[in-house]
C-alpha cells in the first residue's frame, strides 16, 4: 500500500485486531500461536539470534508454519534471562534458551500442548517455583506500561503490527481532530515533566517554541543516552521507534514545524537499524512527508548520528554537533525555543518524552495526569543494574518507592549480600543509602536526597562496592568529558579527581574532604552547562552519605569494601591452605611461594592484588584484608 | 601505517561529493570517510578539507573533539570493554586490565602484531547483562575472567 489516508490507517487497524487480541491472551479456534522473541542488543548479546532461526526451521520442517507464527520483537526487559521468548495467546514465558531447547518448545508446546517445565521461568524469591505466565511473574507485575506498552506485542520492523497497536491514531487526532492549542494545552494538562533528566515540563517548552517568531523551526529528539549505565531509550527505539517517530510529529504539529533531527549515539547500531526502517516505512505510508494523513500537514526527519561526546546530550551542544560544529555547549539564554538548530526556534525532547505524547493526546491530558504524585506525572522508565537479581528495564508510576523498586520487580540482591546504595541520575546524579529506600521515585523527592532523578539510570550497590572508588569513577568520566570550554569545569573536575585518586590510593590527609567540598560548590556554581553544574554531585553525595568510608580510607588507610588496591593485602589462611600449589602456578608475577604440600605464602612486596589466586583456590583459603 | 588504496580515494571523493550541499555535513563525511578507511590519517583530511571547503584546522578540532574518530589505523579487531557504571560496578575493570596483560596492550592501543586494537566505552546498553564487551560487531554479555580468554581466542 503507498500513501494512506485517516480512513486507510484505521482499516489496517481494524485488519490487524485478530492479530492482537491473540496476543493479548485470546484464544482462536483454529489455535493460532504468536512466538514473540526477545530480539533487543542484551538478547543477540545473549545469542537469541541463532534460537530465533532455529525455532523457525523447525516449525516450518514440522508444517506448523500456517498455525505458528515467529515475531521478533524488541524486547529485551528482563535482561538477565533473555534470549527469552512469550507465546501467545497464553501467555507463557520461556527464559534462558538455546537453539538445543527448539526441540522441545515444538514438540511438547506447540504439539502437545504441554508446558516445557525446565525452561520456565524459576522465581529465585520464593525456592525457585516456576510462574509459566510472564504476566505472573512479578517482575512484570509490579511495572505499569506505558512507555513500553507494546513489549513483546509487536515486531518493531513492521509498521502495521504498530498500526494494530494504535501507532499514529494520537497524530491523526493531532493532526486533523483538534488545534494545535488543544496539543499543547493537554501535554501541559498531562503534566508530563522531561524524561531527560532536568524535567521540564514538556507542555510549557512546546509552547514556549510554538509562540516564537519564524517560519522555519525543528524538532529534535535526543536519543544521545549518555548516562553510562542507563538504556531506556534504546530500548525504547529498538522496541516501538514508531512511538517516537509519532511524539515528533505530534511536536511538529504543535509548533509547527516540518523538519526533524534524531540525535543517536552511533555506540547503538540496532537502534539506528530499526530506526531507519521505521522511518522507510512510515514515509511509504505517507506517514511522514507531504500531506502526512491527507491532513494538508508536511514533516519529515533524519537520523543524526552522534560521535561519541557526553556533553553533546547537553542541548545547546548538540544542535551546534548537528551543525557539524565540535559540540560545546553556549551560554543560554537565548534559549532553543528561541535561537536553537541553526538559530531558528527548537523544542528537543528526550525518546521516552516523546514516546509518551501519542498516548497522552490519545487519551487525553487528564488520564495521564491521574498517575503519579502531586508534581511528577505519569511513569518513568528506569535503567535497573549492578547488584540486583533481575535487571532491565522497569517502568514504575511516580512516587513507588525505590525499595519497592529494588527489592518487588529487582528481586533484592544476589549472594544475600547488603545493599550499601542506589546510584540513580548517573554522572549527575548521587548516591542513596540503604536507610533512606522509603524516597519516592519524585523529582523533588530525589532531589532532596542530593541525588537528581536524571534519565533513569539506577545502579544498585552492595557491600562489596567502595564509594570513594564509585566517586572517583564518576569524577574521571565528567573530567574526561568536559569539554573544556569553562575553566572551573575543566580545572575544577580535574583538582577533585586528583585529590579522590589520592584518597583511594591510600594518599589522602584529613583537611581532602573539605577541600573536596569546597571545589565543589565552586564547580557547581560558576561552570556554564549542566555537565559541570552537576559533575560533583556524585562526590558531595557520597561524602553526604558516606564519610565515615572516606575516612576509613584517609585515616585508617583501610578500604572497608577491599576494592582500593592499594589499601589491601592478599594473605593466605594457613589453617585452610593444604599446600595444593594450584595459585602458586597461576599467579603472574611469582608472589606465591612453597612447598608442596605446606601451606602457602604470598609476599606482599611482589602481590599485584589481580586476584587471579583467589580463582584458582578450591579452598576459600584466601583472604583480602 | 595502513596505507589509503586507490579505491578508498574513490570512495572517499564519492562520499565528499554526495554531502557536497549540506549544511552541517562534516560530521557525518568523517563517519562515512573512516568507514572506509578504518582511520583518519591527515591526508584523508585534508582531501575533505579541500572537497567540502572547510578549513583543515576546522576539520582537525572536529576529529580530536569526538571520540569516535581516530588518527591511527586499528588492529584487525577492535575490542571494546565496556566500563559504564553497571560494568564497572559488576567487575569491568578487571577484565580490561587482564586484556592489557595478556596481550601486552594498553586501551587505546594496537597490538604489535596488529591483531587487536583496545578500547574502553562507556556503556554500550547492555547493562543488564554486565560486565559486557564488544569485539569487532559481537556483543558479548557477563564476561569474566574465566571466559575473556576463550572469546577473543576465536578472534585471530
Ligand atoms: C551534560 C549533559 C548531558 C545530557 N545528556 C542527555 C542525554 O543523553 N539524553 C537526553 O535526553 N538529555 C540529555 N541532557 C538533557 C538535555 O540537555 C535536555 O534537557 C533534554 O534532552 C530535553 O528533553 P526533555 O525535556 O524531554 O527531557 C543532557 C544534559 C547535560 C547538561
Ligand atoms: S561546564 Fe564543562 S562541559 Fe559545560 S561548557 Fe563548561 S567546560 Fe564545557
Ligand atoms: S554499563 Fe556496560 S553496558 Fe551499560
Amino acid at each position: 500500500m503507498g500513501r494512506i489516508n485517516r480512513d486507510q490507517l484505521n482499516e489496517i487497524k481494524s485488519r490487524g485486531k485478530g492479530i492482537i487480541d491473540i496476543r493479548l491472551g485470546k484464544t482462536l479456534v483454529d489455535g493460532e500461536k504468536h512466538l514473540m522473541i526477545g530480539g533487543g542488543t542484551a538478547c543477540h548479546a545473549s545469542r537469541s539470534e541463532p534460537v530465533r532461526d532455529a525455532i523457525k526451521k523447525e516449525i516450518k520442517k514440522r508444517g506448523l508454519s500456517q498455525r505458528c507464527k515467529v515475531i521478533e520483537t524488541g524486547n529485551d526487559s528482563f535482561a538477565t534471562l533473555a534470549p527469552v521468548m512469550v507465546i501467545y495467546p497464553e501467555g507463557v514465558y520461556y527464559v534462558h534458551l538455546t537453539p538445543d531447547d527448539v526441540d522441545d518448545i515444538v514438540s511438547q508446546h506447540l504439539i502437545d500442548g504441554k508446558l516445557v517445565e525446565r525452561l520456565l521461568y524459576k522465581d529465585a524469591t520464593d525456592n525457585d517455583k516456576p510462574i509459566p505466565r510472564m504476566m505472573d511473574i512479578p517482575y512484570f507485575s509490579n511495572q505499569t506500561l506505558i512507555t513500553l506498552r507494546n513489549l513483546t506485542l509487536i515486531d518493531p520492523e513492521n509498521i502495521d503490527d504498530a498500526i494494530y497497536r494504535d501507532a499514529y491514531q494520537g497524530a491523526a487526532k493531532a493532526l486533523i481532530d483538534i488545534t494545535t492549542e488543544e496539543i499543547i494545552n493537554q501535554v501541559k494538562i498531562s503534566g508530563i515533566r522531561g524524561r531527560g533528566g532536568a524535567g521540564f515540563p514538556t507542555g510549557m517548552k512546546w509552547q514556549f517554541a510554538a509562540q516564537a517568531e519564524g517560519d522555519i523551526k525543528y524538532v529534535l529528539c535526543n536519543a544521545d543516552e549518555g548516562d553510562p549505565g542507563a538504556f531506556m531509550d534504546r530500548s525504547v527505539l529498538e522496541a516501538d521507534p514508531h512511538a517516537v517517530l509519532e511524539g515528533m510529529i505530534i511536536a511538529a504539529k504543535a509548533i509547527n514545524a516540518h523538519q526533524g533531527y534524531i540525535y543517536c549515539r552511533a555506540e547503538y547500531p540496532l537502534a539506528i537499524k530499526r530506526l531507519t526502517i521505521a522511518i522507510e516505512q512510515a514515509r511509504r505510508y505517507g506517514l511522514l512527508g507531504k500531506d502526512i494523513l491527507g491532513s494538508g500537514f508536511d514533516f519529515d526527519l533524519e537520523i543524526y548520528q552522534g560521535a561519541g561526546a557526553f556533553v553533546c546530550g547537553e542541548e545547546t551542544a548538540l544542535m551546534i554537533s548537528i551543525e557539524g560544529k565540535r559540540g560545546m555547549p553556549r551560554p543560554r539564554p537565548p534559549f532553543p525555543a528561541q535561537e536553537g538548530l541553526w538559530k531558528k526556534p527548537t523544542v528537543l525532547n528526550n525518546v521516552e518524552t516523546l514516546a509518551n505524547i501519542p498516548q497522552i493526546i490519545l487519551n487525553g491530558g487528564q488520564w495521564y495526569a491521574a498517575i503519579g504524585t502531586e508534581r511528577s506525572k505519569g511513569t518513568k522508565v528506569f535503567a535497573l543494574a549492578g547488584k540486583v537479581i533481575n535487571s532491565g528495564l522497569v517502568e514504575v508510576p511516580m512516587g513507588m518507592p525505590l525499595k519497592n523498586i529494588v527489592y518487588d520487580i529487582g528481586g533484592g540482591i544476589p549472594e544475600n549480600k547488603q545493599l550499601k546504595a542506589v546510584q540513580i541520575g548517573g554522572p549527575s546524579g548521587g548516591c542513596i543509602p540503604s536507610d533512606l529506600l522509603d524516597t519516592v521515585t519524585d523529582y523533588e523527592a530525589i532531589t532532596g536526597t542530593g541525588a537528581i532523578m536524571g534519565s533513569g539510570g539506577m545502579v544498585v550497590m552492595d557491600e562489596d562496592n567502595c564509594m570513594v572508588d564509585i566517586a572517583r569513577f564518576f569524577m574521571e568520566f565528567c573530567q574526561e568529558e568536559s569539554c573544556g570550554k569553562c575553566t572551573p569545569c575543566r580545572e575544577g573536575t580535574k583538582r577533585m579527581l586528583e585529590i579522590v585518586t589520592k584518597i583511594t590510593e591510600g594518599r589522602g590527609e584529613i583537611d581532602d574532604i573539605a577541600t573536596l567540598e569546597e571545589l565543589a560548590d565552586m564547580v557547581k556554581d560558576s561552570s556554564l552547562c549542566g555537565l559541570g553544574q552537576t559533575a560533583p554531585n556524585p562526590v558531595l553525595s557520597t561524602i553526604r552519605h558516606f564519610r565515615d568510608e572516606y575516612e576509613a580510607h584517609i585515616k585508617d588507610k583501610r578500604c572497608p569494601a577491599h576494592v582500593c588496591k592499594a589499601l589491601i593485602t592478599y594473605i593466605i589462611v594457613e589453617e585452610k591452605c593444604p599446600g595444593c600449589g594450584k595459585c602458586k602456578r597461576v599467579c603472574p608475577v611469582e608472589a606465591i611461594t612453597g612447598e608442596k604440600k605446606v601451606v602457602h605464602k604470598i609476599d606482599p612486596e611482589k602481590c599485584i592484588k589481580c586476584g587471579a589466586c583467589i580463582a584458582s583456590c578450591k579452598f576459600d583459603a584466601i583472604e583480602v584484608v | 601505517m595502513k596505507k589509503i588504496t586507490l579505491k578508498m580515494w574513490k570512495k572517499i571523493d564519492g562520499i565528499i561529493q554526495r554531502y557536497k550541499e549540506k549544511s552541517g555535513a562534516l560530521i557525518p563525511v568523517l563517519e562515512e570517510c573512516q568507514d572506509v578507511c578504518g582511520y583518519l590519517p591527515m591526508e584523508v583530511q585534508e582531501r575533505i578539507s579541500r572537497g567540502l571547503n572547510i578549513p583543515g584546522s576546522t576539520i582537525y578540532g572536529v576529529v580530536t573533539f569526538y571520540s569516535f574518530f581516530t588518527m591511527v589505523p586499528k588492529g584487525r579487531h577492535t575490542i571494546k570493554v565496556c566500563l559504564g557504571t553497571a560494568c564497572y560496578v559488576r567487575g569491568g575493570k578487571a577484565n580490561l586490565e587482564s586484556i592489557q596483560d595478556e596481550f601486552g596492550v594498553e586501551t587505546g592501543g594496537t597490538t604489535g602484531d596488529l591483531r587487536f586494537s583496545l578500547d574502553s566505552v562507556r556503556c554500550i546498553g547492555a547493562c543488564g547483562m554486565a560486565p559486557a564487551m564488544v569485539v569487532d560487531d559481537d556483543t558479548y554479555a557477563q564476561v569474566s575472567k574465566q571466559n575473556i580468554m576463550k572469546t577473543l581466542n576465536g578472534y585471530k
